[in-house]
């Protein structure tokens, strides 16, 4: 592989995140470069959804530095942040009841140019265009992440933010967005992933990075992997 | 002339044709305040002040601009509207994660200090609004006489209530309200700009209260307390409604002024409890109004 140093298109620093009172993040600081899949691992309640809403700007309070193609974003709303061209698919998929299908998937407004066709999503998931006029909730736990995703695609945003999209799915269904994660990285997204499920992120991770108590306390490439497995069994508690 | 159920026939067609025109004024007023409450979790109990400011603006329209009520129309929901606009950003804003209890209490003073301000300068004893020369006389339909203004406030009041039912149950402005209603945090996550959103929400629900009050001028007179007076049944249709049901707004408001209407006729002494009866009576059966879904 080249290992080109370019100016990573992402680069969070010291962030520090508070619901109210409580203290989440304790300085995280990682960077995702342009079309690569990085991985956030890390046990239940270490802080990588946080890290997601901290990113996205959807947390009470944050401190610290996230910067986006050069730009900082601490400070933005969450609107101004989704018009720079960051998506955000969150861990409970978000896919809104009094909407049907097809309102959902063009619910995100276009922020950039470039974002992928309704065929293009329509091909990605099949299913999804089957079922247009059903109402949003009404479809399965898989179909529901499908067109969390999708929704996201059109957008023209560049860097996606996917929160554990495998979590409660069925294998066949966990393949299918395997397959989606790989296509995407090929055209050129940007992906960073959560996940709990490290044999799936395996699949499609470049780096991974791991989290525990709102900090980042170990990072490894895919390639080292099998190396650092003991002690991932050991962070994950697995 | 016939009789129906030992009524005059004549008798009972008028008082259905009042019941369709209170009906148009408490399904306007109660979709503006199904709207506000759906976007921004308050229950705006200035939305009679406002409805009397709308009645006001087109009185002030006309006597000091010279402007007819086809302007009115227009001017009043939109100046009473940013007026809306103003008390969101100022004041509502801060509220929304609180209790409804705040806002409720909040909106029912601004009513009590817009209604006494307009008392100080106007007294309560009503001015004089014409009718426009237009829409003056009526049609004889053999059963009874229509009145061209009655039969326009009905009309113009169901083209304004389905009109919104359209935008926010079939567009794709309306799925960004829809979808704000539920999870605004997401929304904006999107990119879109939900505070100001809820905003222009806020002055389009004040502008319909708005648009009532220019409609009931050449009615009722033109008077500090009219709101107050109407709102208290306008929240009775809100509750047999259903909170935040557009289409249930809609449907209870005509349907409950012709009920009264009907009352009127059959059992005058009920006319004036009748919807409070029907509000207690789904308060027992259906806590969440007939439209509402319960959470
Ligand atoms: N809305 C919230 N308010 C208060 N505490 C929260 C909230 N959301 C999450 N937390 C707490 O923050 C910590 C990190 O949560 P989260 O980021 O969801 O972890 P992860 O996604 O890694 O499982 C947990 O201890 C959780 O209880
Ligand atoms: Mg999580």
């Amino acid at each position: 592989m080249l290992d080109v140093p370019s100016a990573p298109l992402l680069a969070v620093e010291g962030l520090h995140a508070w619901y109210g009172e409580s203290h989440i993040l304790h300085g995280a600081s990682f960077e995702v470069r342009a079309g690569e899949v990085v991985t956030l691992l890390g046990r239940n309640g270490a802080g990588k959804t946080t890290t997601l809403k901290s990113i996205m700007g959807i947390v009470g309070q944050r401190k610290g530095s996230v910067r986006f193609e050069g730009r900082e974003l601490i400070g933005l709303s969450s609107n101004a942040i989704a018009r720079g061209g960051i998506a955000f698919c969150p861990e409970e998929r978000g896919i809104f009841a009094s909407l049907d299908v097809e309102e959902n998937l063009f619910l995100p407004p276009e922020v950039k140019p470039g974002g992928l066709k309704t065929d293009s999503i329509f091909t990605l998931f099949p299913n999804i265009k089957e079922r247009l006029r059903s109402q949003g909730t009404k479809l399965s736990g898989g179909e529901q992440q499908m067109l969390a995703i999708g929704r996201i695609l059109r957008t023209g945003a560049r860097l996606l933010l996917l929160d554990e999209p495998t979590e409660g799915l069925a294998p066949v269904i966990i393949q299918q967005i395997g397959h989606t994660i790989r296509t995407l990285k090929e055209q050129g997204f940007t992906i960073l992933l959560v996940e709990q499920n490290f044999r799936f992120a395996s699949t499609v991770a470049d780096r991974y990075y791991v989290m525990e108590h709102g900090r980042i306390i170990d990072a490894f490439a895919n390639s080292e992997l099998d190396a650092n497995l003991e002690k991932l069994h050991e962070y994950l508690g697995v | 002339m016939f009789e129906i159920f030992g009524i005059p026939s004549n008798a009972l067609f008028s008082q259905l044709l009042i019941g369709l025109i209170n009906g148009s004024f408490y399904a306007l007023l109660s979709l503006g305040l199904a709207v506000i409450f759906g976007m921004l979790n308050i229950i705006n109990f200035t939305h009679g002040a406002q409805y009397m400011m709308g009645a006001f603006m087109a009185f002030f329209l006309l006597q000091y601009a010279g402007l007819s009520y086809w302007w009115a129309l227009i001017v009043a929901p939109v100046v009473v509207g940013l007026f809306g606009m103003i008390i969101e950003r100022t004041m509502l804003q801060w509220l929304y994660k609180l209790d409804h209890l705040y806002g409720l209490l909040l909106t029912f003073g601004l009513a009590l200090i817009i209604e006494g301000v307009f008392r100080n300068y106007f007294g309560s004893s009503g001015l004089p609004y014409a009718m426009p020369d237009s829409l003056r006389g009526g049609q004889n339909l053999g059963f009874m006489f229509l009145p061209n203004y009655r039969a326009w406030v009905v009309v113009a009041s169901l083209v304004v209530c389905l009109g919104t039912w359209f935008v926010i149950e079939r567009t794709r402005l309306g799925a960004y309200l829809r979808a704000a209603t539920e999870n605004p945090t997401l929304v904006r996550a999107f990119g879109i700009n939900v505070p100001r959103m809820i905003t222009l929400t806020y002055g389009f629900g004040v502008g319909l209260a708005a648009l009532a009050g220019v409609m009931a001028a050449p009615i009722y007179n033109v008077s500090p307390q009219m709101g107050s007076d109407l709102i208290i049944v306008v929240f009775a249709v809100v509750v047999i409604g259903g909170m935040g049901s557009i289409m249930g707004a809609i449907v209870t408001g005509f349907g409950l002024g012709v009920i009264e209407g009907l009352t009127k006729v059959f059992f005058p002494e009920a006319s004036n409890t009748v919807i409070f009866v029907i509000m207690a009576i789904v308060l027992l059966i259906r806590p969440a109004g007939l439209f509402g879904r319960t959470a």
